[in-house]
Formats: structure tokens, sequence, C-alpha cells
């Protein structure tokens, strides 16, 4: 496996890898500077109910008089600064948990992997929604929710990760040579870890904007009157026939999402030695 | 003297990138005559199993292949797939280095032994079960007619090699290749594989190439040998003749390196 | 002699695919005991009057009804015994009642069972066919223009917000265009058939309903094609995977060295090698499937566990959400087993050891 350089390597540059960095930079830059531009105040109420797309409102009002693309742009400094921050946390907590019982194996194994079976033995949608409902409908108690049932992953795959590396040479050598075990796991291992768990990060931002935008969809995560996508969705189950208040929020999640998505699937095929973009291997 | 099966003539194999490919065989010229063991020694990294392969048209979609290889009248470079599809087994077959992994694990040895004949002589199922079971007899693996419905892990080593090698004599073929057949099976087995492919050699008048890294295994059955080395030939001669008096010094060297030798020089390796 | 015994005098072993079975059934069992546990935890965590949750406000202002309920469930025993009443509850069939249908829980679910089983059946093999064919095509062809087509779709159907999708569809084909059919299951003009799975594309075909299995059908598709978008990006992928590690297979060459070409090749040898891994990711797809129906049976009025979810969580009836919780974990745990029963059946080195 190789350590992570800092050079951007060649196998990023496809069309897909770019499109994705190039979208999902906009987006984050929407999402941390929004407040500054917005052309309406998102929960101001004044403006006439129920327009169509206009010079005015780029993309209409809603039945509360609010403008839309405020409330879109609004929706960005929300959901992603949220999901990036659950998924930070989710891969922390699982990383380590996963790297504990590769590492010392046994009872610790034993316990831990216990308990992401179990969480794992639900689909995710479903537990987040009783766990968001548990606690309480409240965009921050969603957070929480998500990132319960995102840890495990990580876990799962640190942990496969770190077994195999555990019994390599240069690892033993270093046990040998006095390494503590967290010098041993910092040093030998983390690095060659950092990789696949970018890719899934990446790819699970995706996820974590899905997931908040479903639970705000239900009910369970932001509440009126934030402006949250999944929720202004839900507002156009009311208004079936003002497809502006649907479509808007529901282009800028699929957008943000595949641009995440891109950028995974080219990580992944930096990082990830079975799908080699070319097998020429040739036993003479 | 007998036929020549199949000719080869200054073969080349080139694998990488239209840019830049990586010329692995550069030039090397045998035959394969019915009824003899012709054998091809050489390191991981001479070329001698991309040789073998490039017969049967199985490199990589990103080799080229240059040359001549001709099988009684048919040129094999350049056919076009679907008559070389009909080569594959029928005319020409191949055996593999590891048996547990060129049978398919999921399917039936029956399966494995009658689909390929069927497809080529039309046999139908009943005919094709009794064709397998002769097969399996002669190749000696036990209890053939119950063996038919079991699968491939369910066998030894060696016993899947022996079914690999019915799966190859199917359709009665003129030119068998082997590509380090014994290589991954016990020592102890070795030895009657080896007989085995010497019988079926002289029986069914059968081309053999036997490729192989172990000169052991060429002394053994081997008729003539052929040595390589980074993509060419550099000796080549009747088995008795290279193992009693190389010429190469190449040749010399992978003969001192054999367990054994080292009594007659010694030195230790 | 040098070979081992010949097959045939092995000694008879016990079934080696049983003992497999057995110990798949034990772990599932203890995660159906997990998963209630999991329900039960949650449950206790609500904040505030977790009672009120239950009961709703007005009927946990009622004294009595409150001490009814404490002395039913056991809240004033020792968390143990607690669990050990919501356990023996939960098999008797006592969830709790639902706070938006008033209705005892475990009722409302059966009912729904049957709606979400056809819609998730239905889009399990649609993704399936699709998702099959195209990572087939993407592996044999890869690096070619097709593949990188296939891996955009593939991405694109992992992007697509499934409510959003679900929303914009019903408007798009139903309310603009007009050639999808309405909400529900079946037309207004149609009567359900009589029960026999629950399922009206079966049930109106064993009764002979023609005219009412199209419908049914006509019925089912947008759904399904909603439903379907994640799990087939998330098949095409894997399956693109897993044919490409198998066409490196040694006994793909070795077929190919016998000549072999076409179905025979793909199907017999290179699909049934992918077999086992696409097995496990289609247990994976079901429950993505089942977390989907929560965002998409609403929209379409669709009368299953998701439209029940939706409801429950949007009128905050716990009981309704952990019911749905359980059960559809319940499901989940089935599926998975069934993946492990096929893994066994499939893998002959399993089945016969």
């Amino acid at each position: 496996m190789r350590f992570l350089t800092l050079r951007v390597p060649k196998a990023w540059v496809t069309p897909l890898g770019v499109t994705g960095t190039v979208i999902a930079a906009i987006w984050i830059f929407v999402a941390f500077t929004a407040p500054l531009y917005l052309p309406y105040d998102p929960l101001a109420q004044d403006l006439p109910r129920l327009q169509e797309p206009g010079i005015d409102t780029l993309m209409g009002t809603d039945a509360l008089g609010r403008d839309m693309f405020s409330r879109l742009l609004s929706g960005a400094s929300v959901t992603i600064p949220l999901a990036m921050l659950l998924v930070a946390v989710s891969m922390l907590f699982g990383t380590v948990v996963g790297a504990i019982a590769g590492f010392f194996g046994k009872w610790f194994d034993e316990v831990l992997m216990r308990f992401t079976d179990l969480v794992m033995a639900f689909p995710t949608v479903i537990l987040a929604m009783v766990i968001a409902a548990s606690l309480g409908p409240s965009l921050w108690n969603a957070v929480i929710a998500a990132v319960v049932v995102s840890w495990p992953q990580y876990a799962r795959m640190t942990r496969s990760l770190v077994l195999s590396l555990r019994t390599q040479n240069y690892v033993t050598a270093g046990r040998l040579l006095g390494f503590s075990p967290a010098k041993s796991l910092r040093v030998d291992i983390a690095p060659n870890i950092v990789g696949p768990i970018l890719v899934l990060a990446t790819l699970d931002i995706g996820t974590a904007i899905l997931l908040l935008s479903g639970l705000s969809f239900l009910g369970l995560g932001a509440q009126p009157p934030t402006a949250e996508w999944g929720s202004m969705i839900s507002a156009a189950m009311q208004n079936f026939d003002s497809w502006w208040i649907g479509v808007f929020p529901g282009l800028a999640i699929l957008t943000v999402v595949m641009a995440f998505n891109f950028i995974g699937d080219s990580l992944r095929d930096i990082f990830d030695p079975t799908s080699a973009l070319s097998r020429t291997e040739v036993n003479a | 003297m007998s036929d020549v099966a199949l000719s080869i003539r200054d073969l080349t194999i080139a694998i990488g990138d239209r840019k830049a490919p990586k010329q692995i065989v550069g030039g090397i010229s045998l035959d394969l005559r019915a009824g003899r063991i012709q054998g091809l020694a050489g390191e991981s990294g001479s070329g001698k199993t991309v040789s073998s392969l490039a017969v049967l048209g199985l490199l990589p979609a990103n080799a080229v292949v240059g040359g001549s290889m001709r099988l009684g009248e048919t040129e094999l470079i350049g056919l076009p797939l679907r008559e070389l599809r009909a080569i594959r087994g029928r005319r020409v077959a191949m055996i593999f280095q590891d048996p547990s992994s060129s049978l398919h694990p999921q399917i039936r040895v029956g399966a494995q032994l009658t689909d390929h004949v069927r497809r080529h002589l039309g046999y139908d199922k009943k005919k094709a079960r009794a064709h397998a079971i002769e097969l399996l007899e002669r190749v000696q693996v036990p209890g053939a007619e119950e063996a038919l419905s079991r699968y491939p892990h369910q066998f030894s080593g060696g016993q899947r090699q022996r079914i690999a090698i019915a799966i190859a004599l199917a359709c009665d073929p003129d030119v068998l290749l082997a590509d380090e057949p014994t290589t991954a099976l016990d020592v102890t087995v070795q030895a009657g594989i080896l007989q085995l492919l010497r019988d079926l050699a002289i029986e069914r008048r059968l081309a053999v190439l036997l490729v192989t890294h172990d000169l052991g295994v060429m002394s053994a059955i081997a008729d003539d040998v052929a040595v390589m080395r980074f993509g060419r030939i550099v000796e080549a001669a009747s088995r008795e003749q290279l193992f009693t008096a190389p010429q190469h010094e190449y040749t010399r060297e992978l003969l001192a390196a054999l367990p054994g030798a080292q009594g007659a020089k010694g030195e230790p390796t | 002699m040098g070979e081992t015994t010949p097959v045939a005098r092995r000694y008879p072993a016990r079934s080696p695919l049983a003992g497999y079975l057995l110990r798949r059934l034990g772990t599932s069992i203890l995660l159906l005991f997990g998963v209630t546990i999991v329900t039960f935890a949650l449950t206790n965590l609500v904040p505030g009057n977790p009672i009120a949750a239950a009961l709703g406000e007005g009927a946990a202002s009622n004294p009595a009804t409150v001490a009814a309920y404490v002395e039913k469930y056991g809240l004033d025993q020792p968390l143990p015994v607690q669990y050990a009443t919501y356990v023996g509850n939960l098999f008797q069939g006592d969830m709790g009642t639902s706070l938006h249908t008033r209705q005892p829980v475990t009722e409302d679910l059966l009912k729904a069972v049957p709606a979400t089983v056809e819609v998730a059946l239905g889009s399990i093999v649609v993704s399936l066919a699709v998702g099959v064919a195209l990572g087939s095509i993407a592996a044999y062809r890869r690096g070619r223009i097709s593949d990188q087509v296939v891996r955009v779709i593939s991405l694109v159907g992992l992007s697509v917000p499934t409510f959003w999708m679900a929303l914009t569809s019903f408007n798009l084909f139903f309310l603009q265009l007009g050639i999808a059919p309405g909400s529900g299951r079946l037309s207004p003009i149609y009567a359900p058939p009589p029960h026999v799975t629950g399922l009206y594309t079966v049930d109106t075909l064993l009764a002979g309903q023609w005219e009412s299995f199209v419908d049914a059908m006509a019925h089912l598709m947008l759904p399904v094609f909603v439903l379907s978008l994640f799990t087939i990006g998330l098949l095409t992928r894997f399956v693109r995977t897993s044919v490409l590690e198998v066409l490196d297979a040694d006994y793909v060459r070795a077929g190919r060295a016998k000549g072999l070409s076409g179905p025979r090749m793909l199907f017999g040898y290179v699909l049934r090698g992918a077999s086992l891994p696409i097995l496990t990711i289609v247990g994976l797809a079901f429950g993505a499937l089942l977390s989907g129906t929560v965002l998409v049976e609403a929209v379409f009025a669709w009368p299953g566990l998701g439209t029940y979810a939706y409801e429950s969580s949007t009128s905050l009836d716990l009981p309704g959400i952990m019911g749905v919780g359980l059960v559809v974990g319940v499901i989940y745990l089935v599926i998975n087993f069934i993946v492990d029963m096929l893994y066994g059946v499939l893998d002959p080195r399993v089945r016969l050891g």
C-alpha cells in the first residue's frame, strides 16, 4: 500500500474526479459564505406566496411567502457543514474502535464487534429514524442519530485493515524494537489505513447529506422555520402544483451528493488495489 | 521422424500500453512433434509461460504477437476468434499449474468434462457422460461414475490435475500444452502425473509442450528440451544431450543449481 | 499408492450444511434479542415523559390510565424486569397502541407488511436484473466508453435523494404527463383481490382477475422504479467488481482454453463464479430498500410499512415508530439469514464440506 502523498495522483485527474471536485468546491464555498449574500431573508414571510420562478425570485416563493433561492442557499449552510462534521465524528470514533478491536484482539474484538453488528443489524434510515424520534425531533438529534448509524462501517473497515497489517514484518519489527501499541499504531499502521478510510469518508459525506435531509423530510430533523433541503421537499408534498418548491432543493441535494460520490469514486481508483485501472501483470 | 503437429517460428510477444510495449519474447522457434514431449525450461520471467499462452490466444488484450505458429495447415496468429475457439480444446488443449483454481469450484466434475465435448463433438448427454467415465478411468481417478457428480474440492490435488488432464484429452486433441503441471502438487504425487502424461503422449500420439522451471521434472519425461532466458531460446537439444553435455553457459548454471548437483561440484550454492 | 482414499469410501459426515445453518441460526437469534434490546433501550431513552410519549398527552393526564399502563408494562420494576415484560409482551404480539391510528400497533403493521413486501420484491428483482446486466457489461468492456457511462449511471443512482425522486416522478409522470396511474395499489374502480398472499399482483392472478392484475402491476411500476435507483447503483458497482475478479480467474481462462464462449461462459462460468459476492450485496441492497420504503411509500400513498413509518414519525407516534423499527429490524434479520442459507446452498464447499 502506498503512503499518502501530497501530490495529486494522476488517477484523480479524470473527468469524473475533476467535475466532482469543482462542484463540491462550489457548494462548500456557498455553504460557508451564503449568509453573506442572501438576496432575501430566508425566514421572512413577506413576499407574495407561491410565486413561480421569475426575475425577482429566481426560484419562486413557497406557501408562506419566503424566497426559495435564499432558502436554498441557506439550506446549504445548514446541511453541508453538519454533514461534514457528522462524518468526521463517525470516522474518528469508528476508526478508533476498529483499530482497538483489530490490534488488541480477543476480548476487545468480541465486545466491540458485537456492538458494531448490533447497529448494522438495522437498515440505516430506519434506525436513525427510531433514534431521532426517541431523542426528540431536532436537527442536532438528527445529527446524533446519523453519527450512531454511521460509525460502524469505519470500525469494520479499520478492523479488517488493521488485522491484515498487524502481521506485516515491519509492524512486528516495530514491536520488537520496543514500540508501544500507540506508537505502533501511529507510525506503522495509520499511514496505510488513511487511504481507504478517506475514500469511505468522502463517499459517506454524500450518504450523510441524504440521511440528514431524509430525516428532515420525515419531520425528525430540522424543524420549521429552519431552511433545510429535506424539509423543503416535505413541504412540497402539500403544494403539488408549485413544482419549484420541491424540484430545486432536490436538485441541490443531487448535485452535492453526486459531486462527493464522483470524488470518492476517483479516490477509490487510487487507493484500492483491487479496482486497478489496468492489469497487465504477466507471470512468464 | 514423427510429424510436426505445431510449428512455431520467430514468435515475438510484447505486452503493455500501445506507446511503450514491453517485449517479453524476442523470437523463438520450436517444433512440437506427435508422440514426443518438448520441454520448455527457464526461470520466472523468461517468457516460457507467455509463449504457451500465446498458442491459444490467451494473452491479455494489449498483447502484440508476431511471427508464425502453424497448426498443420492453419496459421494461428491472426486467426479470427471464431475459428480459434473451434481449435481451443478440440485440436489444441491446455492444462494449467494449479488445478484447484483452474477447475471451476462451483461446477460438478462431470459437467466440466462434458461441456466442451458437447460443443465441439456434438455428443448427446448420454454419450458425453459415458465418454467422461472412460476418460476418468484412463487417468486413473477412482470411482469414476460417482466422481462425475462431485465437485473439485472433494478431490485431492493430484486427482484434480488428473481430472484436468482428462478434460484436456476429451476431444482427442493433437497438441497438449502443459504449463507447470506438477509445480503445485506434492512431490510424492508428481511422478504419477508425469508418468501419466508420458504414457498418454505415446498412446495418443500427442504433441506435448511441457513448460516448467524444474529441470528435474524435465529430465524425467521430456524428449527434447529448449532453455529460455530473457525471451529467447539459448539452447535446444535432446534430453540426453542437454543433461550430459550442455553447450550454453546458462544451461550449465541451471543444471548446477539443481539439488544434488552440488555433490558433483563440491560447492555450496 | 500415494493418493488419498477414494471419494466413494469416505465416511459419510454429518451434513456440514446443517451445521452451518444451525450456527447461523444461533447468531440470528442472538441478534434478534439484540434488536429488542435496542428498541427497548430507545423507548427508555425518551427525554421528558415517556408515558406521555406512549399514551399521548391527553391520556397521560388521566391518573387511572397512567397507573394501568405502569402496571401493564412493569414500569415501576427494575430495568431487567421491565425488559422481560417487554419481551413477554412482544411474544404475545403486543407492541402498544398507535397514537395516530388508535389501533394496536401490531395490527397496523400486519396490515402494512404485504404491501411493502410486494414493492420490495419487485424492486429487488428489477435491481438485480438491471444491476447484473449493467455491471457485467461494464466489466467486459472495462476501460471503454460503455464502462465509463455505466459508472456514471451507477454513481448518479446512488446520489439521487429517493424521497425527492418519488415526488418528482409522481408529479411528472402522473400529474403532468398522465402516463402513470395514480397513488395507491389499485385504481379506485377495482376492488382488492381475495387475500391469499397479500401481494395484489399475485392474488389477482390467482383469482383470475386479469384487468385488476394489469392495474396492480401498473401501480407497482413507479414506486419500484424510484426505489430501485439506489440499489441499481449499488449492485452495478459491486457486480462490476466481482465480475472483473472472476474474469481474471484461472477457471475462466481454462474455460476459454476449452473453446467455451458466449452464454455458456457468461452464465455458467463467470456469473456463477461471481454469484456468491453478488448474493452478499443483495442482502445489503435489501437493507437499503427497506430504508427506502420509508421515504417513498408515503408519496404514492402506498399502504405499507413505509407510509406507516412516515405517518408515525411526522406525528411523533412513538409506539408506531418503535413498532416499525422492530419489525423492519426483524425482517432484515430474516433476509440476512436467508442470504446466509443461500450462500451455503450455492457454494458446494460449504454444502458438502
